[in-house]
């Protein structure tokens, strides 16, 4: 089904086609020609009922969130909604204080995600695909804190990172007074701590991920380069590493979207304190809190939406064009 | 899709090399890591199983006098977690046969009749999918608290009611899941559907008995994969809920942490409790959750 032409109109789709004369040719649009008007009802339904509720609760809210980042609403009437046209994003660009700080930590939280738990998700998806005992063993304990939320995975980190009680700061001694390392609080500290414990959960995920990538790498590739004398890394380096180029950019993918999504293990951890805001807690605690500004929020929630979609729409774009043309 | 190694007794390769010396030396390194990597977790079991009294008398790095499962049991009794656990199966069990329901239609539409708009359909789903849920969280809010549905749920309201919950998840998965099952439909052969469409079978019944069937082994892999995805959410049910009696109990393990897990042992009881269900649909159903988990990505 190759041949799809997605550029007409959607609205041609309900519309039952001019009946053509039968029989010439084998008409390559699917099943289309077979069906009667009852099949074209339910097909209609099928397809527009679940299309309806992801559109009205998903992208009309996006859609809502952008006009509103131009207005200011106290939230109970729609007449008291009133164009402000570029104010709340210069109040939030200009004045405040932790917007900077929050987009940083979001990029730290990417770079850190990429540099340091993919590359040994990576490592560890190629030892354990080389035929070897216990892989499975191995593969599940690294595997676990994928399956587990978040928000247990900060409720346990903080276990590990409590000044007076965790387990870091009574094995060094510095859980006596005055000797105190706030993992949790310190500004200089807490996102690096909070950063060990999301790069402890996506290394799993990355490892996974690159175990699937490497089960379709050809495995006459590896003995050609064994045979041309290459030695594991070499193999690895020039043969096997090009070959998961589908997996990188799902990877890099996946990656840049945990990093802007990021938000329950922080928000567990320390609720977003000083030195951990991030874009996500902003927003949230912009609802949550007292003062609630929509207008404000949703500015806040469009500069998470335009880096979003820098992300998605090439992804998308260059995997269903893979797509037809497979 | 097997993405997990080969079986223990798998036939070796041709000819298998004895004993290594980097053999060794890797099954070091790879129980060393993933012993480093349970640390936090045992952790946390080893706390839990401390009274409280001793670890704050010896200091939680010490050698235990008693371990017991006291402070299980009293997390467990003290904040009526099975109340919120019950929250959490109202929740998801709705929102997972919904999702898979609804986007199994969308699939076989897309993949069965090419309407022209299959890709941009698809396109809107998965899109919708990868975005972050603080995006829409704003006007989504706002707009559960001017829905009114009253007699409908105990709020009167999308706000604060397990519907509202399920709904937004069901909108909100049903992306991922509408794009890993138009890939599987597709390479279901054309001809049973055309055949069937010849004698005359209505579109529904090509959808439920002949399709759906089909699609078993990607309906269970998505059915793990959605549970424990709705089970460890803990973002729309902070924001969307406001009774703490109504929350699921991945997120009213945050209230319970400051009201009833008065102490670390008990937080990490209470914590490891909620974790409990996925270890144990991961440990069942491991096959499934990671061939789903590869099945959308390994496609891009």
């Amino acid at each position: 089904m190759a041949t799809d032409t997605p550029t007409k109109s959607p609205e041609a789709a309900a519309v039952p086609p001019p009946r053509r004369a039968s029989g010439t040719g084998r008409d390559r649009r699917g099943h289309q020609r077979l069906l009667t008007r009852r099949d074209r009802i339910t097909l209609g339904l099928m397809a527009g009922v679940p299309t309806l509720l992801h559109v009205a609760l998903v992208w009309v809210t996006a859609l809502a969130s952008v006009l509103l980042a131009f207005t200011t609403w106290d939230g109970i009437g729609f007449d008291s909604i009133k164009w402000v046209g570029l104010r709340n994003f210069t109040q939030l660009f200009q004045d405040n204080p932790q917007f900077w700080p929050a987009v940083e930590h979001n990029v730290i939280w990417f770079v850190v995600l990429i540099l340091v738990p993919t590359p040994l998700g990576l490592f560890l998806a190629v030892q354990l695909d080389k035929r070897i005992r216990f892989s499975r063993v191995y593969q599940t304990a690294f595997f676990l804190p994928v399956v587990i939320s978040m928000a247990c995975i900060g409720f346990v980190w903080q276990l590990v990172y409590n000044p007076d009680t965790g387990l870091i700061n009574s094995i060094i001694g510095a859980n006596e007074p005055g000797h105190y390392i706030d993992w949790i609080g310190d500004p200089d500290l807490n996102l690096w701590a909070v950063l060990v414990a999301a790069s402890w959960r996506h290394t799993g995920y990355m490892m996974i991920l690159y175990l699937a990538g490497l089960k379709s790498v050809d495995p006459s590739l590896r003995e050609a380069s064994a045979l041309d004398g290459a030695d594991e890394w070499q193999t690895f380096r020039s043969v096997i590493f090009p070959t998961l180029r589908p997996t990188n950019t799902v990877v890099l993918v996946v990656t840049i979207i945990e990093a802007l999504r990021a938000f329950d293990l922080v928000f567990v951890f320390n609720k977003g304190a000083q030195g951990t805001e991030l874009l996500s807690i902003l927003v949230t605690n912009n609802i949550i809190g007292e003062s609630s500004r929509i207008g404000y929020g949703s500015a806040i929630a469009v500069v998470l939406l335009v880096i979003s979609l820098i992300v998605i729409i090439p992804y998308l774009i260059a995997t269903f064009r893979k797509e037809r043309r497979a | 899709m097997s993405t997990l190694s080969t079986p223990a007794g798998a036939p070796p390769a041709r000819r298998r090399t004895p004993v290594r010396p980097a053999r060794v030396l890797l099954h070091v390194f790879l129980a060393g890591t993933a012993l480093a990597w349970l640390a936090p977790l045992l952790w946390a079991v080893y706390s839990a199983l401390r009274p409280y009294g001793e670890t704050s008398a010896k200091g939680y790095v010490s050698w235990p006098d008693t371990l017991n499962l006291d402070n299980f049991t009293n997390a467990f009794e003290q904040s009526d977690m099975l109340h919120y656990f019950g929250n959490t199966l109202l929740i998801a069990v709705p929102a997972v046969l919904l999702t898979l329901f609804l986007s199994s239609m969308v699939a076989f539409y897309v993949s069965r009749f090419d309407f022209r708009l299959n890709l941009a359909l698809l396109l809107v789903f998965t899109a919708g999918n990868l975005l972050p849920q603080q995006v829409i969280i704003t006007p989504l809010y706002r707009m559960y608290l001017l829905t009114d549905l009253p007699g409908i749920t105990a709020s009167g309201k999308l706000y604060d009611s397990a519907l509202g919950l399920v709904l937004i998840h069901v909108a909100f998965q049903s992306g991922f899941c509408a794009f890993v099952l138009s890939n599987y439909m597709r390479s279901l052969p054309h001809e049973l559907t055309e055949a069937a469409l010849v004698d005359g079978a209505s579109a529904w019944r090509l959808y439920w008995q002949i399709t759906l069937p089909l699609c078993k082994p990607a309906m269970a892999a998505l059915a793990t994969l959605l549970s424990i995805w709705i089970y460890n959410d803990f973002f729309w049910a902070l924001v969307l809920i406001s009774t703490g009696d109504n929350m699921p109990i991945t997120s009213a393990l945050n209230n319970l942490s400051g009201q009833y897990f008065t102490d670390p042992n008990l937080v990490a009881a209470g914590a490891l409790l909620t974790a409990i269900p996925t270890l144990v649909v991961y440990f069942l159903l491991q096959r499934q959750f990671v061939s789903g988990l590869t099945l959308g990505s390994a496609k891009g």
